[in-house]
């Protein structure tokens, strides 16, 4: 399928994605929002917010942009993944399962004792996952690194916001320009909050693309919980020929559920039976695109 | 824990105009209190720990007292270079707090573990070291922190770690406290987090007509030599210890024990492995598979003695 917009109001989006695509895709996202819930709810572990930020880009990239194959997660030259923001793991272990790379089951071993998954995206844990994190600022030099090692390898990074923060980040935004590597992809999933504050009041990244643009990046922005604009964005990387492609992706932290969205209380707490019946509830009511 | 350290900086804050509180994107339902009395002496530095790291030791040279706080990885690891040259290179009393000693962050997994960080801490030149072992040793160490004259590291638990003590012992900086004095059958040497483990374990001892002692070595360097020979000399000695079994306390009495020539009746270091975790799990769980149980130490101190 080719995309050909280049503006991507919803109206004119819908009317060029084909119509099953689209919803097939919202329908993932909830699928994949209602699984990080019930993994939050049944382990008592937290991060929920930030899981439910990245859901439309996780979606985006493994059901319509990433060249893997859940039948053979080693497949030479397949396309890689990185989770650099370690802590949104339940949003990759559920998309993953989702996509088919691992049985639903596994999720019910999150963060429970003798259990299967870490509360931090863990190599070697489930089919698919490429490398381990869960401190910040170490996904994008690894990628770098593996978009060194070959350059027809397209490697995906998604970054969090709070964790530009960290100077490694910029360290590898610096080389990556200089290299000139436009197989290497990044995006941000800018929900705007942080684990102590918000992004504007603790570290502000303002103007954010423009200091990609300085360090020889092709940037972009858009709103990342809008499907369609994600999947033609995407589907034409990389942006600019010789150039890192970095989308700043707006997001709002919580997405899906009225109660945690924008809230820092849902980077700590996690849901009861009672609020997860209610954030199912307003799950199966919303269409989230 | 961590209530306790936000009171005594309140405590610091009126009484030392130049307190300096960095955090790296840290503290939320902690810090709130000191943030809204003090506004101008916390900063949420964001998360960038080598930058933090650096801050403090910018605003140590400039007349400040400062502490820096994070979870335990972030603030010892990450910025390890930055405390070796800004921080311990200049021998600034900046004092450094890891937050989530050992595996108290459980299911959160290796990142967020923090099993190596008094073996790293040892081993920086100009370092005290410490590890105390319930909210009252952390409350004297605290006050102890403010009169130092070189880099201090506090590794401090999560949030309900359990009483050790029930008022606020006598703790002086590089001298143990003997918490439990019954007998001469064993001692065992715990610090930090697992203090409270070692004291169960001698109880249950002592029900079995196994009479000992238990010290709290909240000073990790300087270590404590002169009881640590004291000890070694006439019973059974064992260190406990949620750390790795490599550079920690266990390896401190053991080089003590080593340098001084001492052949102690039995010597044996409870300890984590040299790996990072495999299994997941909740902190007690994670304490269960690596034998740091009350039960699992009463068995083996009892085929040793």
């Amino acid at each position: 399928m080719v995309f050909t917009i280049l503006r991507y109001n919803r109206n004119v989006c819908a009317l060029r994605l084909n119509i099953m695509d689209y919803s097939d895709l919202t329908s993932k996202a909830t699928a994949i929002r209602k699984r990080i819930l019930s993994m939050t709810n049944a382990s008592g572990s937290s991060h929920v917010g930030t899981a439910l930020s990245s859901v439309d880009i996780l979606v985006t990239l493994y059901f319509r942009v990433l060249r893997v194959d859940p039948k053979n997660p080693l497949k030479k030259n397949r396309d890689i993944f990185i989770m650099s923001k370690g802590h949104g793991c339940t949003a990759l272990y559920a998309t993953l399962v989702e996509r088919g790379f691992a049985k639903s089951e596994m999720l019910d071993g999150f963060a429970v004792d003798n259990g299967l998954l870490w509360g931090h995206v863990t190599y070697g844990t489930m089919p698919g996952i490429e490398v381990s994190t869960g401190s910040l600022g170490h996904g994008l030099s690894i990628g770098l690194g593996m978009a060194l090692a070959d350059r027809k390898r397209r490697i995906f990074v998604l970054l969090g916001d709070g964790e530009c923060d960290e100077g490694s980040v910029w360290e590898a935004i610096l080389f990556a320009g200089h290299c000139g590597l436009d197989n290497l992809i990044v995006m941000v999933d800018y929900n705007k909050l942080q684990s102590f504050g918000t992004v504007k009041n603790v570290l502000d990244l303002e103007p954010f693309s423009d200091k990609w643009k300085s360090a020889k990046w092709a940037a972009k922005e858009i709103d990342g919980h809008d499907i369609c604009a994600l999947v033609n964005t995407l589907s034409s990387i990389p942006f600019q020929k010789g150039h890192p492609s970095v989308l700043i992706a707006h997001t709002i932290k919580g997405k899906g559920v009225s109660f945690m969205e924008n809230s820092i209380d849902w980077h700590y707490k996690s849901p009861n039976r009672e609020q997860l019946n209610k954030a199912f509830g307003e799950l199966d009511e919303k269409d989230l695109c | 824990m961590r209530k306790t350290f936000v009171n005594s900086l309140l405590k610091f804050a009126s009484a030392y105009p130049e307190l300096m509180v960095l955090s790296g994107d840290l503290g939320y339902s902690v810090f709130e209190p000191l943030i809204e009395k003090f506004p101008n002496q916390f900063i949420n530095v964001g998360i960038a720990e080598q930058n933090m790291i650096g801050i403090s030791a910018g605003l140590a040279l400039s007349g400040k007292k400062v502490f820096v706080y994070s979870i335990t990885p972030f603030s010892t690891i990450r910025p390890l270079e930055q405390i070796r040259m800004d921080v311990c290179y200049h021998n600034l009393p900046v004092r450094i707090v890891g937050t989530g000693a050992g595996l108290s962050y459980g299911t959160l997994g290796p990142s967020h573990h923090g099993t190596e960080d008094l073996a790293i801490m040892r081993a920086m030149p100009t370092m005290i070291v410490t590890a105390p072992a319930d909210r009252f040793e952390l409350e004297k160490i605290l006050d102890a922190a403010m009169n130092i004259s070189s880099p201090m590291y506090i590794r401090i638990g999560r949030s309900t770690e359990p009483d050790v003590y029930s008022v606020l012992p006598a703790l002086e900086l590089g001298k143990a406290n003997v918490i439990y004095d019954e007998g001469d059958d064993f001692a065992i040497i715990a610090c930090g987090n697992m203090v409270h483990t070692a004291l169960c374990a001698a109880k249950k001892l002592q029900a079995l007509s196994k009479k000992g002692k238990v010290i709290s070595m909240h000073t990790i360097k300087p270590l404590d030599c002169d009881l640590v020979v004291t000890l070694a000399k006439t019973m059974p000695t064992f260190t406990l210890e949620e750390h790795s079994i490599i550079g920690g306390l266990g390896s401190a009495v053991a080089e003590c024990i080593a340098d001084n020539c001492i052949s102690p009746p039995y010597f044996e270091r409870f300890a984590l492995k040299d790996a990072f975790q495999k299994k997941i799990g909740k902190h007690d769980y994670l304490r269960d598979i690596n034998d740091l149980t009350v039960d699992k130490i009463v068995d083996k101190i009892l085929k040793r003695i």
